[in-house]
């Protein structure tokens, strides 16, 4: 293979083996088979590099030559209720489970609010008391034969959230999945794979967030996969605000049936480098697909947004709105492709991708892909990269704004268009006053 | 309170102010008239800050300091305010929030303290009375959606909230029916007093009907070609602007054989 780094290789094939060791008693599972096909399909691909369409303007080899360490156990390192507190935006209580460097943690969460009905924990004690409906969902959405990342993930996959609501069911309040990485003695890999299954007629949301406790470097290697049963209605909010040094890799994958809503907020602020993954397929007619995301990045930050919504049947609408604001040496990657396939008639897709640019070095590639293949459909997209409007800074100084807060403001009013579309209202408060800090930092 | 001298502003080497003196002291009403194009706007643009336009030649004296080394947020900290020509629409960020950081930044400046939400909201509202404003224009984006009335009345509002020493107004009346005018020329009124001044920038005399001024200025292809009382005012709206734009091409020629 073209892409092949065998060195990289060979460090995940031999700690595989030595995953395969620690799990003793699972070797002649159904799930172990796909782990194994899983690493073996790595082992073809390698990670990719910018030969690769799909990592065209991504170079991922800082990651490539790291030899991250998956964590195979459960270890709180030191991680507290107080710190679990810090990240709950504000003391909001809910449903929340709690993951250290991808391993759920049973202390840490809080799952009393959970109706009996409804069913979150970890994604390992799923694998052996749901495993019908696992088996039925998982890996069955993010393919792993042509993506290093989610083979990688594939091959690691031991824990993550398990999320299940039955046909008929509204959660009231967010579950939210907080995945916290620590400070482990050497690079490591967090690997953590969910699976929310939402049923006909179901109602969730759920919050993802990504945070770090100390600044150290660490690959997180997340897949989810999302179905939403014919006329659920999912909400998924996505923070992404790890350390300055940690590298993110989040691949989701949606499957969704006649009449579902799902509505996607992905907010990416941290992070070495970012690739967030959202492949949607519209699987149904009268589907609403609405994919948002807003990215803040400052000096050597790398942040990509790959988004795929499929329109598999007809009567589908989808609407798609990426914001990002790079400062400092940042570079932003926005690649956003729309299927509309023969069946998919009256389709109504629109896309649009907004850039601020807050200095001179920094950069975006940009790459609507649209692929139609049916003749009654509408499709727009549009890509627009700006700087601060003069004079609307004129404006705000004219009344007594300095130029800082100023800029500061104009800023925050370009991001809030979308945190604005976050419903879970705690969650909201919070991407403010972080992007009120991330603006002050950035000027010290 | 200010005094203009020689003022040559333009862009890009394109001369649009040729030479601009104006004197206005505290207590005063000036009115600066001319017709379209004449650099009413880029007069007003200057004294406030904008940094499209170079000043290539002259001084302006405010309060016994240079303007023009000025930051515009300076400017307005130290009284001055200048209502827009064309206000500009800010998506995201409401008429209060706006006003109330220019507010406090302006408060700070003086020395005086900031308002808390409650005091804000009470001034704000005695405010909104005295334009005529409706208060749900108060959380709404700042000029975002607003009708040429309702942009015009928002300045005023503004205006009246900053309580500036030296307010410039630039065609604070063009678009305005004759009650918003009434209401417009109300504030102004009741915001004019002994001790601050205000420059009434217009292209009609009819906003001098109800704002009376002290002082008239006629500005044709950047200079001052005529100043006088209230009455010059009259003499416009009678005679219109062309027989001074002979006078300007006098002024031209005179200028050149002078030179
Ligand atoms: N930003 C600018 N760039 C180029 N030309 C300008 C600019 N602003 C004003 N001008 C020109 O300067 C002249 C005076 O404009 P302005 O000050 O707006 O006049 P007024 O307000 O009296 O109608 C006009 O010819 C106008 O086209
Ligand atoms: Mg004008």
């Amino acid at each position: 293979m073209m892409n092949r780094s065998p060195m990289t290789d060979s460090w995940y094939v031999s700690n595989f083996q030595l995953m395969e060791k620690h799990l003793n008693g699972e070797a002649g599972t159904h799930i172990h088979s796909i782990r194994k096909d899983a690493i073996s399909r790595f082992a073809q691909l390698g990670f990719p590099t910018t030969r690769d369409e799909e990592w065209k303007f991504t170079n991922v080899a800082p990651i490539a030559k790291m030899n991250f360490k998956p964590v195979l156990d459960l270890s709180h390192d030191g991680v507290t209720k107080e710190d679990v507190e810090r990240f709950s935006f504000g003391g909001l209580r809910c449903t929340r489970l709690v993951f250290v460097n991808g391993h759920f943690s049973q202390e840490l969460s809080s799952l009393g609010s959970l109706p009996q009905w409804a069913k979150a924990g970890s994604l390992a004690a799923a694998l052996k008391t749901d495993a019908d409906a696992v088996s039925e969902h998982l890996t069955r959405y993010a393919r792993y034969d042509d993506n290093a990342f989610t083979a990688l993930n594939t091959a690691f996959l031991q824990d993550g959230a398990f999320v299940y609501i039955p046909d008929g069911k509204v959660i009231e309040g967010p579950i939210h999945l907080l995945f916290i990485s620590t400070k482990l003695g050497t690079p490591f890999l967090s690997n953590p794979r969910n699976l929310v299954l939402a049923g006909e007629n179901s109602q969730v949301m759920i919050v993802e967030s990504f945070v770090s406790l100390d600044d150290n470097s660490y690959l997180t290697n997340a897949v989810t996969e999302i179905v939403a049963g014919d006329n659920a209605v999912v909400e998924h909010d996505k923070l992404q605000a790890e350390s300055a040094k940690a590298f993110h890799i989040g691949t989701v994958h949606v499957y969704q049936r006649a009449n579902s809503t799902y509505t996607s907020n992905s907010i990416s602020l941290g992070g070495a480098l970012v690739r967030n993954n959202i492949t949607v397929v519209l699987d149904g007619e009268g589907i609403e697909c609405t994919l948002n995301g807003l990215s803040l990045s400052t000096d050597e930050q790398h942040v990509d947004n790959h988004t795929v919504i499929d329109h598999a049947k007809p009567h589908c609408n989808s609407h798609e709105l990426y914001k990002s604001i790079l400062d400092g040496r940042s570079k932003a990657v926005f690649n956003g492709k729309i299927f509309v396939r023969k069946d998919a008639q009256k389709t109504n897709a629109k896309q649009t991708n907004k850039t601020l640019l807050l200095s001179d070095n920094a950069t975006i590639d940009t790459k609507p892909q649209l692929e139609i293949f049916a003749n009654d459909v509408k499709c727009t997209h549009g890509a627009t990269v700006g700087r601060l409007d003069e004079e609307q800074l004129f404006y705000l100084r004219s009344r007594g704004l300095s130029l800082n807060h100023a800029r500061d403001v104009l800023t925050f009013a370009f991001a809030s268009d979308i945190i604005n579309r976050v419903h879970v209202e705690p969650l909201r408060s919070q991407l403010e006053g972080m992007i009120h800090a991330r603006l002050q930092q950035g000027r010290h | 309170m200010l005094e203009i001298r020689n003022l040559h502003a333009g862009v890009q080497g394109n001369e649009i102010l040729k030479g601009i003196s104006l004197k206005v002291n505290v207590g005063e009403v000036h009115a600066i008239m001319g017709p379209n194009g004449s650099g009413k706007s880029t007069l007003a643009q200057v004294l406030a800050g904008r940094e499209t336009y170079e000043v290539t030649q002259g001084q302006v004296i405010y309060e016994g300091k240079n303007l023009l080394e000025m930051a515009p947020e300076d400017r307005a900290r130290e009284g001055l305010f200048m209502a827009f020509q064309y206000p500009v629409e800010i998506p995201g960020v409401t008429n209060t929030y706006f006003l109330k950081a220019g507010l406090n930044a302006i408060r700070k400046h003086r020395g005086l303290e900031e308002l808390d939400a409650i005091d804000f909201l009470s001034l704000v509202k005695e405010k909104m009375k005295l334009v005529g404003m409706d208060e749900s224009l108060l959380s709404r984006h700042v000029n975002e959606g607003f009708s040429g009335g309702e942009k015009k009345r928002n300045e005023i509002f503004q205006m009246a909230v900053l309580d500036p020493k030296l307010a410039i107004l630039d065609e604070t009346d063009s678009g305005l029916d004759i009650d918003a005018l009434r209401i417009v020329a109300d504030g102004v009124n009741k915001h004019s007093r002994k001790d601050n001044a205000v420059i009434i920038v217009t292209h009609y005399q009819r906003l001098l009907n109800y704002i009376i001024p002290d002082f008239v200025h006629v500005l044709v292809d950047g200079r001052i070609v005529k100043s006088g009382g209230k009455e010059l005012a009259l003499e416009l709206e009678e005679k219109g602007y062309d027989w001074l734009k002979d006078e300007a091409e006098n002024v031209t020629v005179n200028a050149q054989e002078s030179s």
